[in-house]
Parts: C-alpha cells; structure tokens; sequence
C-alpha cells in the first residue's frame, strides 16, 4: 500500500485508503457536501461516494439499482462470495434475514449481557494497577471477539484467528486478492468443521441453531450456513471494537463528557447512540447494477458505490451541529447501523456491548486520557476505529 | 364534551427495519414481535403523561415509520 500515489483531488480521485482519509476523514467529506456532494474515483475500478444523507439514504433503500452482492469496494472485483443476508438482494434478502433475526432481539441479547460484563471485568482485572494500557488492544478489541465466541460456541482462543481473518479481509485484502482468497478459504474449512461438529452433536449456540432452523419447511444448506457464520464473525468484531475503541477515544479526550456520563449513569443510552453517530465505523459497499440518478449524478452500472453512513451521519443538513458530540442529543436518527433492508442485524447486540463495556471501564477508570507520548493509529478501510490506543489511566 | 384530541402512535410495518429504538425509548408504548420489528402496544393511545415518549420515539426512528397520529 506504500506505493499508492496520494489523492489529487477528493471529488475526482477520492481514495478512502488515503492516509490522510483515514487519519481525520470529516473535514474531507464537509468539503465534499459543499463543493461536490457526489464524488467519483477511477480507482477500484471505479466507485462513487456520497457524503450526504439524503444521498446515502436514497441509494440505500434502492435495492433495484443498487446491489449489495459486494459488500466492499475492493481493488479488484473478486468472485461473488455469498454471506447471506449481506450479499443479498430482494427476493433471497428477506428469508435470509428473517432466520438470523429471531436469535438478535433484545430480548435474547439480554441473555449475553452478563457473560459481557464478566469479560469486561476480566479484561480490566488485566490490566490491574498498571498506569498505561492500550485501550484498543487490550481491551476494546478483546470484547467482541470473546462474546461472538461465546454466542457461536467455539473456543476464545480462536479469537487470535478471527482477528487474523478479519484484518484479511477488510484491509489487507481490499489490495491484496490472494490474500483476501487465502483468508475465505481458511474461513470456509473452520466452520465446515464447526458444521459437521454440531450435526454430530448439537450444543446451545448459534452454530447449531443455524444448523436447524427451518425456513419455508427447508433446513438451510451447508454453504448458506457456512456464508451467514462468516458473516457474524467478521461482521459481529471489529465494527464494535471499533466503537468502543472510538467511545473510549473520545472520552479520554473530553473530560467533560466523561465526567458527566459517570455523574449521570442514566445518559449512557442516548450517549451510546450519539457515540454511534458521531463515530460510526462501517461503510458499505453498492455495486451499480442499473443505470440510474441520484442528485443529478448518474451512476453507471459496474461502478461502485462507497455507501458512507458514517458521512451520512455527519451531514450538518440532518444533523444540527454534527461535528460536536452532545450526549443527550433529543433527535438523533443516525444511520449507523445502515438505513432499509439492510439494518445491521447486530445492532442490538453492538449496543449491549458498547453500553456495558463503556459502563465497566469508567466504574474502574474514571479517568483517563491519550497517552501524549505514544501515537494511536486508525484502521483503514471499511471499518474505522482505532488500532492501536495507549492510555494514561491515572489521569 | 369538547373535541379533546387523542394522540396514538403507529409503526409503519412496511418502514419498520427493527432498529428497536422505539422500544427502547418508550416501551409503555412499543413492543417487538419474534422478528424484533416494532409495533405498537394495543391500539396505540398515548396517554398524556407519555406524549413526550411519544414524540422521542418519533424523532429517533432512523426509518422514520413511528407515525403519530391526532384523533
């Protein structure tokens, strides 16, 4: 990736693996909202970028134009790898979904919140009395991993190679074809493995689940169930540790915030959504597969489209204000978790993991703040979030 | 009897995405089926004491499908 040449001019020539893009993309896509709302590339053989809501939500709900069948803008167009729901389209979307959505109500999250908290206590008992700890590494990144494990019923030790995949997958193999390939394929043998396992034997997890459940009368197939698992693996962890890594960055920055959300604990659900909108770390992927307009923008089929709802959530148009982040924020329809079909079917629990993981650390670290001499780093891609974020916890 | 207005809410079971931030803001007035899509409770009346809910349910809807409606 060192020999990209750096972006020319981010209506023309956007490129969201630009350092500068991942570093601090907001003043980025204002300057795009103002001059060129809908900006083009001819890099990844072509993609757009809408940076504003309406735009983002327009595409969104047009599942006739737009097709989800590549969930990420890639340097290449690799062959279509089915992770039902994600990948589909109407009329496979809707079964697809509607089997997974069951086993994500709150309801049954509730069940998972406390095995959630026990992580958390575990991995802050960790970092004990220590004065400095990477708040990403150690303890952002570690929750999602374990509590998926837990839910799919396969060992926590695995986490070192789900983390390896996901890394593959959304940011090495964005450039990296083979790697990418390699990655899906390892992929594709655990869970036959994990499969097989549970015909066998059937535990209480969602592996088994997925392995029974009926839909119209028919158990789904081995390579439907073997699509939707890799999907909660890669889709269920680095998006929440990405968000709770943004939280904690953003509170070791703002004392004010910080203070105020332990001085009032019944903020914290309205300070998670506002986290999620100021900080939402997925952007989609669209591919074009008909000719259409979108705000005077044609959009031509084979092209792709970086569908931002992290920028859709910037937009000052929907948003009053949209660059501070206000805790109790009244109206807030922000896009996180994607707009239409498409909703996150994880959202519920992505909630659950922010809301107790944030509770946790501020119950132990009240305060805290970057450590001034260790440098954070983001990721780069199709999830943002930090990679790497060192912190002085004596405050 | 003066013409009181009745305030009800309604899910938009078409718009409906199951975001569930309807229940989470005003769950007097929500609930979620199997699926974990909205709907309102009974007929959907809005007593006055929760208007307020209501409204903030309302405007959190990121599908916009949480109608009020005077009656």
């Amino acid at each position: 990736m060192s020999t990209r040449p750096p972006s020319a001019d981010w209506s023309t020539d956007f490129d969201h693996l630009d350092p500068r893009w991942a570093e601090d993309p907001y003043p980025i896509w204002d300057e795009l909202r103002q001059k060129c709302p809908i900006a083009h590339t001819e890099r990844f053989q072509g993609a757009y970028f809408p940076s504003r809501y309406e735009d983002v939500r327009a595409i969104a709900y047009d599942t006739e134009h737009f097709s989800s069948r590549r969930p990420v803008v890639r340097e290449v167009r690799p062959p279509l790898i089915p992770a039902p729901p994600i990948t589909s389209d109407p009329p496979e979307h809707r079964p697809a979904k509607q089997v997974l959505l069951p086993a994500f109500t709150p309801d049954v999250i509730t069940r998972h919140e406390p095995r959630t908290r026990e992580i958390c206590r575990e991995l802050l008992a960790r970092i004990g009395e220590r004065k400095r700890c990477d708040g990403a590494v150690e303890y952002s990144q570690e929750i999602p991993v374990r509590v998926i494990a837990h839910m799919l019923g396969v060992p926590e030790q695995d986490g070192n190679l789900f983390r390896r995949w996901i890394k593959e997958v959304l940011e090495i193999g964005i450039t990296d074809f083979a790697v990418l390939m390699r990655a899906q394929g390892e992929m594709i043998a655990y869970f036959a493995d994990k499969i097989a396992a549970r015909r066998a034997s059937p535990g209480e997890d969602l592996i088994t689940y997925l392995v029974n459940v009926r839909v119209e009368d028919r158990t789904l197939t081995d390579d439907h169930i073997n699509g939707t698992l890799r999907l909660l693996l890669i889709a269920g962890i680095d998006t929440t540790w990405s968000a709770i890594g943004s939280c904690l960055w953003h509170l070791a920055r703002h004392t004010d915030d910080r203070r105020r959300l332990i001085a009032e604990p019944s903020l914290i659900n309205s300070a998670v959504e506002e986290f999620l909108r100021a900080y939402a770390p997925v952007t989609m992927a669209r591919e074009v597969v008909k000719e259409t307009q979108v705000a005077g923008c044609t959009f031509k089929p084979g092209q792709m489209v970086l569908l931002s709802f992290p920028a859709a959530n910037r937009d000052p148009a929907m948003f009053p204000d949209a660059d501070r982040v206000i805790l109790d924020r009244a109206q807030n329809r922000h896009a996180a978790f994607g707009l239409g079909i498409h909703r996150c079917v994880g959202s519920n629990l992505a909630r659950m993991e922010i809301r107790v993981a944030l509770t946790e650390w501020l119950a132990r670290f009240p305060e805290f703040r970057l450590d001034p001499d260790a440098p954070m780093t983001w990721s780069k891609g199709t999830v943002r979030g930090p990679r790497e974020l060192p912190l002085l916890l004596d405050a | 009897m003066s013409a009181t207005k009745i305030l009800k809410v309604r899910v938009d079971r078409e718009h409906c995405q199951g975001h569930a931030r309807c229940f989470a803001l005003a769950p007097e007035l929500f609930e979620l089926d199997q699926f974990g899509n909205g709907r309102e409770r009974g007929d959907g009346t809005v007593p006055t004491a929760l208007e307020d809910k209501a409204r903030l349910a309302q405007a959190n809807c990121p599908e916009m499908a949480v109608e009020i409606i005077e009656e």
